[in-house]
Parts: C-alpha cells; sequence; structure tokens
C-alpha cells in the first residue's frame, strides 16, 4: 500500500476542457516518489496538457491534483524550487550561449548544480562558444535538460525529452535520466519512442481521449495482452515454405517483412519452438530476438489506442 | 523575492540588447544621428528656440525613450515569448514581477548609457545645456512608463512578426509625429492635432518645456497631464491582455 507522503504526484478525477474540446476528461493516477514514469498517448490525447497543470502552467476545471504535497496552481511558488521543467520545444534564448543559460538559471535556485559541470555531464561543452540558436534539435534539448536539473528538483518533468536526438545523444541523455532516477529523483516523461520506455521506465500509463486506458509496469502491459503469435529475426530470405512444412503448418501463417524479421500466427507452444529451433539449427542460421506470445510494448498502445477511438466511434 | 535571480535575470536581458546590432541601431545609432544630423540643417528650430540643438536634445531624449522603452523591449518580448523563453522562466522560481523589474533595470540601465551620450554630443554640438534636471529625470521615467506599458501591450498580444513591424513602423511615425526632430507646429493642422493626443508628442513636449530656453512659451502642462494618463492607461492594458504563450 502506497502512502499519500510516498507519493510525488496524485491525480484524481482530472477535467481540463478548452472550448468545446475536452482535453482531459475524469483522469486519474498517482506517481511515487523515485519512480521513472512515462505519460503515452497518439497526438492530442491530453498528455501535455496533463503536464502542463502538473507543472502549475494551467489550472484545471474540476478533480485534485498533487505535486510533491503541493496544489501546483495554489501553491505554485513553493513548487518551483522543487521541480525542473523541460518544454517539448524552446524554452531557450536563442542568442545565449550554453553556459551563459545555465548560469542564469543556476541563479534562481538556492544550491545548484556547477554550471559547468552540468555542461560537461550532458555532453556540450564542446559547444560552448555556440549561441543557442546554432546548436542542433539534439543539442538544444540536451541544454533545455541541464536547465532542468541545475536547480536540484526532487522531481522533474520532460515532455518528449529525446525528440530529435540521433541515437548517440539519446544514449547520453537516458544514461543520464537513469543516473538521476538512482539519486532518487522522480522522473516523469513523455515520449513517442516505446522500445525506450519498455526497457527503461518502471511504469507507463497509457491516455487516449484524454482518459487513462492502461497502467501498469511495460510487462504487465505487455503480458495482458497475450497474442497467438511467434514473432523472431534471422538471416533474411529464408525459404518460408520450407519453415512452414517443419512447422507442419500452411504456408501462409508464417510472414517475413523482407528485413530478417517474420511473424508466425500460432500459438508460441514448446513444440512450435522446437520446430522452429531444429529447422535454424538444421540449416546453420543464427537467431536473433524471439518472442513468443508476448507483444511488443509498442503493438499494445497501438491496440488499446485502436479499441479507445474504436469504443468513442461505436458510442 | 530571490535578489540573486532578478540581478542575473537583468544582466541576461542587458546582454542580450547590447548583442542585438538592430537593437543598438535603433536605440543609439538612430537619436545620435538625427541629434547630428537635423542640427546641420537651417530651420529645424522652430521660433523660440536659440539654436536648432537646443531643440533637438530634448527631442532626441524623448526618441531614446522611445525606442529604448517600446522598440528594443517590444521585439525583445515579442521574441521571448515566441520561442518559449518567458513559458520556460514561469517553471523557475523567478517570479513575474522578478521578471518584470529585471527588464525595468535593463531599459533604465540602457537609457542611461543613451541619455550620456546624447547629452554630451549636444554640448559638443553647442547646446546651451539647461535647467530641470530632475524634472527632466522623472519626465523621463513617466515616458518610459508609458512607452514600456504600450511595448509589453505589442509584445504580450501579437505574433512575434507583427511586434516586430508595428514596433519599428509606429517608431518611424512618431519620430515625424513626436515634435522630436520636426517641430509640431509646422505639421498641418489636423496632423498636429492628432499628434497632440499622442504619448510621443506629450513626452517631448514636456522635455523640451523643462530642457529649453523658449521665448514666450510656458510649461505645457496639458501635455503633462496627458502623458500621465498614458502612464497608467498603457501599462493597465498590458496588465489586462499580456498573453505569456504565443
Amino acid at each position: 500500500m502506497i502512502q499519500t507522503s510516498d507519493l510525488a504526484i496524485s491525480v484524481a478525477g482530472l477535467e481540463k476542457q478548452y472550448g468545446a474540446t475536452r482535453a482531459v476528461n475524469g483522469l486519474s493516477f498517482d506517481i511515487a516518489r523515485g519512480e521513472l514514469f512515462a505519460l503515452l498517448g497518439p497526438n492530442g490525447a491530453g498528455k501535455t496538457t496533463t503536464l502542463e497543470i502538473l507543472e502549475g502552467y494551467r489550472k484545471a476545471d474540476a478533480g485534485t491534483v498533487r505535486v510533491l504535497g503541493l496544489d501546483p496552481d495554489r501553491e505554485a511558488s513553493q513548487l518551483r524550487s522543487r521541480i525542473g521543467v523541460m518544454l517539448q520545444e524552446g524554452g531557450l534564448y536563442p542568442g545565449l550561449r550554453p553556459l551563459e543559460v545555465l548560469r542564469l538559471f543556476a541563479a534562481f535556485y538556492d544550491n545548484p548544480v556547477d554550471p559547468q559541470e552540468l555542461l560537461a555531464r550532458v555532453g556540450l561543452d564542446d559547444a560552448q562558444r555556440t549561441t543557442v540558436r546554432r546548436l542542433s534539435g539534439g543539442q538544444q534539448q540536451r541544454l533545455s535538460l541541464a536547465a532542468a536539473l541545475i536547480g536540484r528538483p526532487e522531481l522533474i518533468f520532460l515532455d518528449e525529452p529525446t525528440a530529435g536526438m540521433d541515437p548517440q545523444a539519446r544514449a547520453i541523455t537516458w544514461e543520464f535520466i537513469q543516473e538521476l532516477q538512482a539519486g532518487g529523483v522522480t522522473i516523469v516523461l513523455t515520449t513517442h519512442l516505446l522500445d525506450e520506455v519498455e526497457a527503461l521506465c518502471d511504469r507507463v500509463a497509457i491516455i487516449a481521449k484524454g482518459a487513462l486506458a492502461a497502467i501498469g509496469t511495460p510487462r504487465e502491459l505487455m503480458s495482458q495482452s497475450i497474442a497467438n503469435e511467434v514473432l523472431f529475426t534471422a538471416t533474411p530470405g529464408l525459404d518460408i515454405a520450407a519453415l512452414a512444412r517443419a512447422l507442419a503448418m500452411p504456408v501462409d501463417s508464417v510472414r517475413h517483412d523482407g528485413d530478417g524479421r517474420y511473424e508466425i500466427r500460432a500459438a508460441g507452444t514448446p513444440a512450435l519452438i522446437r520446430s522452429l529451433a531444429e529447422f535454424l539449427d538444421e540449416y546453420q542460421l543464427e537467431l536473433g530476438t524471439l518472442h513468443a506470445n508476448a507483444r511488443s510494448l509498442e503493438a499494445v498502445f497501438l491496440q488499446i489506442t485502436a479499441e479507445t477511438e474504436a469504443a468513442n466511434v461505436g458510442s | 523575492m530571490n535578489t540573486r535571480g532578478v540581478v542575473a535575470q537583468a544582466r541576461t536581458e542587458l546582454t542580450l540588447t547590447l548583442r542585438r546590432g538592430e537593437s543598438l541601431i535603433v536605440t543609439l545609432a538612430i537619436p545620435l544621428g538625427v541629434l547630428v544630423f537635423f542640427s546641420k540643417i537651417d530651420g529645424t528650430a522652430p521660433k523660440g528656440y536659440r539654436s536648432a540643438v537646443d531643440f533637438l536634445v530634448p527631442g532626441t531624449l524623448a526618441l531614446a525613450v522611445m525606442s529604448a522603452a517600446m522598440v528594443s523591449l517590444a521585439i525583445a518580448t515579442g521574441f521571448e515569448r515566441r520561442y518559449g523563453v518567458l513559458k520556460r522562466l514561469g517553471a523557475t522560481p523567478l517570479t513575474r514581477s522578478g521578471l518584470l523589474i529585471a527588464k525595468t533595470a535593463m531599459v533604465l540601465a540602457l537609457e542611461t548609457l543613451q541619455f550620456g551620450l546624447i547629452i554630451g554630443v549636444g554640448i559638443a554640438l553647442g547646446w546651451h545645456a539647461s535647467i530641470g534636471v530632475l524634472a527632466a529625470v522623472g519626465i523621463m521615467l513617466l515616458g518610459t512608463v508609458a512607452f514600456a506599458g504600450f511595448g509589453m501591450l505589442l509584445a504580450g498580444t501579437l505574433r512575434a512578426e507583427a511586434t516586430l513591424a508595428l514596433a519599428n513602423g509606429l517608431f518611424l511615425v512618431l519620430l515625424f509625429l513626436g515634435g522630436m526632430a520636426y517641430p509640431l507646429e509646422k505639421l498641418p493642422a489636423f496632423l498636429r492635432d492628432l499628434a497632440k493626443a499622442l504619448p510621443a508628442a506629450n513626452l517631448s513636449e514636456c522635455l523640451h518645456g523643462v530642457l529649453s530656453h523658449r521665448v514666450g512659451q510656458g510649461f505645457p502642462t496639458g501635455s503633462l497631464v496627458m502623458l500621465c494618463m498614458w502612464a497608467v492607461v498603457l501599462p493597465t492594458l498590458a496588465a489586462r491582455w499580456f498573453r505569456w504563450e504565443e
């Protein structure tokens, strides 16, 4: 049982309407202190609106919101020294250099991290002479992340922190986020990159049409959605017909996407896996990854959001 | 409030202003250029002035206030709003009043630089430096409040590009309708009446009133009343309608 004092965030019955559009419609969830929590959902699902209410930018129409035990609307000034915020885009003076940005933000907090040190931590110490407007998108994102962390926040909000980053910058960023978590910081983020979430986040909430569609650990969500299918990667161009014969199945139950990813449309029984392994072994083929009966978080996400859409159309 | 944060914010505002070439052109090069150029042209000074430069120093001081408090502030703030800087600062412990204090400090520092240069160049051009320094400072503060209010009103309600265009356009129009480089008396009657209702002419008239040896004219009380009115109305409208996000 989670105690109220262990909660970093508690949202109950949250509603927000813009004109005729219901952006958030009765959303409830809790986030424990120290969690790395992802808020997922299609564009327009209400993720950013929810984050902006938690950050104190917007007033909820109805419902209760507590962030670090405080009301982000009425107790904003107490909250601001304890949270860090990374906006989806912008937020930095284009005419300043990275170190100048961090020195400015450092001056707002009582016990800031050393700006120079933080700049090196996010891998920007070779961009010191460049103004923000000339940094690449990924470099701007990392500077924005550093600015969110300079005040040693207890809780940080990251709105699509790795959007527009190359794989290397993304790896640096995730390593950094995990270090923060190890240091006890609660992290709430949104992203569209579900493989990252699957591997790295503690818990996930999927929001669709402004309401909670699913919540749990990535493993829980993936196992809720059992699929009669086996997915594997191997050498491209396998003889599909031969494989289907080896599995004693009709030829159209095996598919290949042309890129070394294969799908067998049948329950992944131990016997089927054995036949598959024997087939690959016989032809001395490499086996890459193998998923039996469990879908990727991405597949689960698509299924859940599609169900929500369908339910809305039906009602 | 966190003083260190406000000081750092003010320093950043000033650094950025001095780094923008276009802001230096409008706040320093144009007022000084107007002062030097028109002081060499016969017939600039209206009746009652001993020389052109006596008319131009108060006028270019008013122009300087308009360029710093309206043009430079509006454009910088408009683009800060566009780039989400204002929104991002809103999530830090820097309060809105802290941000406004920092912006005010930036404008006053810039004006101090402008006034030093204009007065220095004016004296070199033979300005009969005059009475009423304290009154002049008070009037310029009043003008700063009025024009900064208008600058923030533009920046907080329009798109950044529209703010840029309008602030620069109004700067040019008010330069000619403000009694700054060109005397109001020489305008056609309908333009003169319009000009006298606007804060630019109110400010320059008041400054002429305290800084010039004008023969046969008293202090323009009507202009001072109008300027006070603008200094209340424009910031009030800005506070009412300013939106932190574009």
